[in-house]
C-alpha cells in the first residue's frame, strides 16, 4: 500500500488519515494495538517452529521430514493399534465364545453385529451389495434360501474356505455345461428347461412334453438337484422348486445355464481375515434375516 | 453526527491511548506502527453501584466456583453431580434435567432466550450485561481489587510506576502477580470440574492422576484469565468484543444509559468560580471539573463526552460524582441512568419521560416468553423412552422361498430412565404379518430389554403373505412398557415388488 506523504491529521481523534475521501468522509489510519501486533509476530515465529518440527517443505524427490520424524501414516497405525487395544476386551470374548454363545449374549451380539457390519462393508459388499441384497449371480443373504446351508457352522465354513476357491477345504460342486460339452441335445435342453420351470409352478408352453422332461431330468439332473428338484446343499445345487433364482427364472436364462454351466467363485476369506472378524461376519450374515437354527 | 462533531471541535479531547500522539507530526512513514496502551489506574469508590457490583461479583463467582460440588442423587446408574457435561457418556445434567445429544434444540432455545435477554436489558438500561454481569467485567473487577489491596490505590500506584524500582515495589508486584495467578488457576480448575465428577477429579488433580487434557485446560484458562483480567482488561471490551458494536446498533433514544446530564452540569467551572457566578446570578453548571468520574473509570474514559464505545456502563462514575455532589451540597445524580430524550425534554422545560413499554421491549419480552414457555412445555411433556425406525435401504424387500415378501427395519429404542426396562413390540398396518427380532427366537413374545439410560438397536423383520400389497404400505411400530403400560410409536412403510 502506497502511503501518501503529508496526510491529514483528524482533529477529533488525533489520528492520521489514509487520504481516502468518500462523500466528505475521511478514512482514519488507526494504528494497530500493540498486543495485536505481538500476536502477529508470534504466529510468524510459530510457523517457523512448525517447519522445523513437522514435515513441511517439498524438495525435488522428497521433503523436509522434521525434527521428530513425525509421519501421518505412523500416526494412523498408532491410532488403529490403540483402537484395537481399546476393543480387546470385547474382541477377546468374541474370539473365545462359540458362535451360538455369541447369539445368546445380547452384549456380544450387539458388538459382533457392529463389527460384522463394518467388515461386510469392507469385504463383502462389492459382490453381495451394501445390505447383502445380492445381484444376479451373487446370492441375496437376507432371504431364507441357502445354496450351502444357513446354519452358523455352514456360514462360517463358507466364509472361511470359500466356494470353488484355492483352498483345500473349499466347497466344490459344478453345474456342467450340458450344451457346450454335448452331454445333451439342444432340443432336449429346451424340454428340461420347461420341466424345471414347471417344478417351480412357473408357466410353460402348452405343447411341452413334461413326461420327457421328467425323464431327462432324472437321467441328467437328479444326481445333484435331487429327484424332486429340491437341491443338495452338499454340492451347492440349488432348490429348483422355490421362488428364488440366483440367475433368474426366465426360460432363456435357464437354457443358458444348461448350455454353458454355472460355477461362480467366492474367495476363501480365512486366508485374508482374522478369525474374530470371520466370526463377527458369520453372526452378522446369520442375523440379516435368513439364519437357520 | 455533524452536530456532535461541531460540539466536540470546540473542545478537542484526546481519547485514551492517544495522549502520547503528536497531532502536529506529518503523519509520514515515521508514525508508529502500533498504539501503545495507556495504562488505566481506576480509583476505588464507594456507593450504591459499587455495592451492587460487589454483590453480583460474590454471587456469580460463588456459583461458578462452587456449583460443581453440589450433589444430586440419580441412583446407581448415573453421576451424582448436579451440573455435569458428560462428554464420554454424551449427556448433560442440570439438577433434575438430563439432556441427550439429540435434544440439543434445548440449547438452541436457551441461546435464543439469552440473546433476547441481552437485547431486552440493552433496550431498558443499556449495557447492564457489560457493566455488571459479563465474566470479563467480573474477573477484571476482582483482579483490580487484588491490585488495590497489594499495591495501593490509584495515586500510590501511579507514583510507584513513575518512580524507580525498589525492593518494596518489586515485592508488591510479585505478590500481586502471584495472587492473580492463584485466582486464574482456581478459575481454570473450577472449569474442568464441570466435565467430570468434581470430588474425584480434585483428588486426581492433587495426586497427579488426572487426565492430561484436564491439566491442559486448567493451563489454558489460567493463562487466559491472567492475561484478559490482569493485563488486557478494558482492551478486551474495546477491541475484541463484538457486543459494543452490535449494542450501538440496537439502542434507541429511550434506552437508559449512564449519562452525564450536561443540561445540569454545563458550563463547568471550579467550585469557587461557580459559587461566584451563582452569587452574581449568572448561569453556572454543577460540574466542578474534579475529574473523579474519570479517575474511577475502569476503561479510562470521560463520561462527560457522551455515550462512547469504550463505556461499559458500570455506574462507578455515578457513585464518584454523587460523593462529590454530597460534599459540595449540590443534588446527587449529575451523572445518572438517563436518556437523551429526557435531557432534551428538561432543556425544553418538559417533565422527564421514562417509557418502558416500547415496540422493541415488547417484542423482545414476547420472544423470551414464547420461546421460554415452548421449551418448558417440551421439557415437561417429553417421553422418558422413545423409538425411531429406519427401513433397510438395501435390499428394500426380500422374497422368501415360499414367495412371501419380507422387509427389514432397524429399531432404535431410547430408555431415559435410570433403570432397565422391558418393552413389548407390536407391528400395526400389515394384516397377517409375521414379526421377528434378530437374535430372539421366532414365536417368542417379542419382548426387548433396554439397559438404564441407554440406546439399543434391534433388527426387526416383517414378513407378509397376502401377496397383494401396494408398492408402499404404511406400517407402525408400537412399543409398550411392560410395567407402566406407556406406549411410543414410530411409523414407516412396507415396500413390496410390483408386477414380476
Amino acid at each position: 500500500m502506497a502511503r501518501q506523504q503529508g496526510n491529514d491529521i483528524d482533529a477529533i481523534t488525533g489520528t492520521e488519515t489514509t487520504g481516502h475521501v468518500w462523500d466528505g468522509i475521511r478514512e482514519l489510519n488507526t494504528p494497530l494495538p500493540r498486543w495485536w501486533l505481538w500476536l502477529f509476530y508470534i504466529t510468524i515465529v510459530w510457523s517457523i517452529a512448525y517447519w522445523i518440527v513437522y514435515p513441511a517443505w517439498p524438495l525435488v524427490s522428497s521433503y523436509t521430514v522434521g525434527y521428530f520424524n513425525w509421519h501421518s501414516r505412523q500416526a494412523v497405525v498408532e491410532d488403529l493399534a490403540a483402537l484395537k487395544a481399546g476393543r480387546a476386551a470385547m474382541t477377546d470374548r468374541v474370539a473365545q465364545t462359540p458362535l451360538d454363545g455369541i447369539l445368546a449374549d445380547p452384549a456380544l451380539l450387539d458388538f459382533a453385529r457392529a463389527h460384522g457390519r463394518a467388515a461386510f462393508a469392507d469385504n463383502c459388499a462389492p459382490c453381495h451389495g451394501a445390505g447383502g441384497g445380492g445381484v444376479k449371480g451373487y446370492p441375496n443373504l437376507n432371504d431364507d434360501d441357502w445354496l450351502w446351508g444357513g446354519k452358523l457352522e455352514d456360514i462360517v465354513q463358507t466364509i472361511r474356505h470359500g466356494i470353488r476357491a484355492a483352498d483345500d477345504d473349499t466347497r466344490q460342486g459344478v453345474m456342467p455345461a450340458f450344451g457346450r460339452d454335448k452331454i445333451m441335445e439342444r432340443g432336449d435342453i429346451a424340454v428340461v428347461a420347461d420341466y424345471v420351470r414347471s417344478l417351480a409352478r412357473l408357466p410353460v408352453p402348452a405343447n411341452t412334453d413334461l413326461a420327457k422332461g421328467q425323464k431327462l431330468f432324472a437321467e441328467n439332473c437328479a444326481s445333484c438337484h435331487g429327484d424332486e428338484g429340491k437341491g443338495n446343499r452338499e454340492l451347492g445345487a440349488p432348490n429348483l422348486t422355490d421362488q428364488i433364482w440366483l440367475y433368474g427364472s426366465s426360460r432363456d436364462t435357464i437354457i443358458e445355464g444348461l448350455m454353458n454351466g454355472r460355477g461362480a467363485v467366492m474367495p476363501a476369506w480365512g486366508q485374508r481375515l482374522d478369525d474374530t472378524t470371520i466370526k463377527a461376519l458369520t453372526v452378522y450374515v446369520h442375523t440379516l434375516g435368513g439364519g437357520e437354527k | 453526527m455533524d452536530a456532535i462533531c461541531a460540539e466536540r471541535e470546540t473542545k478537542p479531547i484526546v481519547p485514551p491511548g492517544k495522549e502520547g500522539f503528536d497531532p502536529n507530526s506529518d503523519g509520514g512513514d515515521d508514525s508508529p506502527l502500533y498504539a501503545a496502551r495507556t495504562k488505566v489506574y481506576p480509583q476505588s469508590v464507594t456507593g450504591t453501584f459499587r455495592r451492587i457490583k460487589w454483590a453480583v461479583l460474590v454471587v456469580t463467582l460463588g456459583i461458578y466456583y462452587l456449583l460443581p460440588f453440589v450433589r444430586w442423587n440419580r441412583g446407581p446408574n448415573a453421576p451424582d453431580q448436579a451440573v455435569l457435561i458428560d462428554f464420554p457418556g454424551r449427556r448433560f445434567y442440570f439438577f433434575f434435567i438430563e439432556i441427550w445429544p439429540q435434544e440439543v434444540y434445548f440449547f438452541t432455545g436457551l441461546l435464543i432466550v439469552a440473546a433476547m435477554a441481552l437485547f431486552l436489558m440493552n433496550a431498558i438500561a443499556g449495557r447492564v450485561w457489560c457493566g455488571y454481569l459479563c465474566p470479563q467485567t467480573v474477573w477484571t473487577d476482582l483482579f483490580l481489587a487484588i491490585e488495590r489491596l497489594v499495591e495501593g490505590d490509584r495515586r500510590v500506584r501511579m507514583l510507584a510506576d513513575a518512580g524507580p524500582w525498589t525492593f518494596g515495589r518489586a515485592a508488591r508486584a510479585a505478590a500481586k502477580h502471584f495472587l492473580w495467578l492463584m485466582v486464574a488457576w482456581w478459575t481454570g480448575g473450577a472449569w474442568v470440574l464441570y466435565f467430570a465428577d468434581a470430588p474425584t477429579l480434585v483428588r486426581d488433580l492433587a495426586t497427579g492422576h488426572a487426565p492430561l487434557v484436564a491439566y491442559l485446560w486448567i493451563g489454558i484458562l489460567t493463562f487466559t484469565t491472567y492475561a484478559l483480567a490482569g493485563h488486557m482488561r478494558e482492551q478486551v471490551c474495546t477491541y475484541m468484543c463484538p457486543w459494543p458494536r452490535i449494542q450501538a446498533a440496537l439502542t434507541d433514544e429511550h434506552a437508559l444509559n449512564v449519562t452525564y446530564r450536561h443540561d445540569r452540569g454545563e458550563p463547568r467551572s471550579s467550585i469557587k468560580k461557580s459559587e461566584q457566578l451563582r452569587q452574581q446570578g449568572l448561569p453556572a453548571g454543577d460540574c466542578i471539573d474534579c475529574l473523579q468520574c474519570v479517575h474511577v473509570c475502569p476503561t479510562g474514559i470521560d463520561i462527560r463526552n457522551g455515550s462512547q464505545l469504550e463505556c461499559i456502563q458500570c455506574g462507578l462514575c455515578i457513585d464518584a460524582c454523587d460523593n462529590v455532589m454530597a460534599k459540595i451540597g449540590r443534588p446527587a445524580r449529575l451523572i445518572a441512568y438517563d436518556s437523551d430524550v429526557n435531557i432534551k425534554r428538561r432543556m425544553a422545560g418538559q417533565a422527564p419521560l421514562t417509557q418502558l413499554m416500547r415496540a422493541r421491549t415488547i417484542l423482545y419480552a414476547s420472544i423470551i416468553a414464547i420461546v421460554g414457555s415452548l421449551m418448558l412445555y417440551v421439557l415437561l411433556t417429553r417421553h422418558d423412552f422413545s423409538v425411531a425406525v429406519i427401513h433397510d435401504r438395501n435390499p428394500l424387500f426380500v422374497r422368501l422361498t415360499d414367495g412371501a415378501i419380507r422387509n427389514g427395519y432397524t429399531l432404535r429404542v431410547l430408555n431415559k430412565r435410570l433403570e432397565p426396562r422391558r418393552f413389548a413390540l407390536a407391528v400395526d398396518g400389515i394384516a397377517g404379518s409375521v414379526v421377528e427380532i434378530a437374535g430372539l427366537p421366532l414365536g417368542s413374545a417379542n419382548i426387548i430389554e433396554v439397559g438404564p439410560d441407554q440406546t439399543r438397536e434391534f433388527r426387526v423383520l416383517v414378513s407378509e403373505y397376502t401377496f397383494a400389497l401396494p408398492a408402499s404400505a404404511p406400517v407402525t411400530f408400537h412399543l409398550t412398557d411392560i410395567d407402566s403400560g406407556e406406549r411410543a410409536s414410530a411409523a414407516d412403510n412396507f415396500r413390496a415388488p410390483q408386477g414380476d
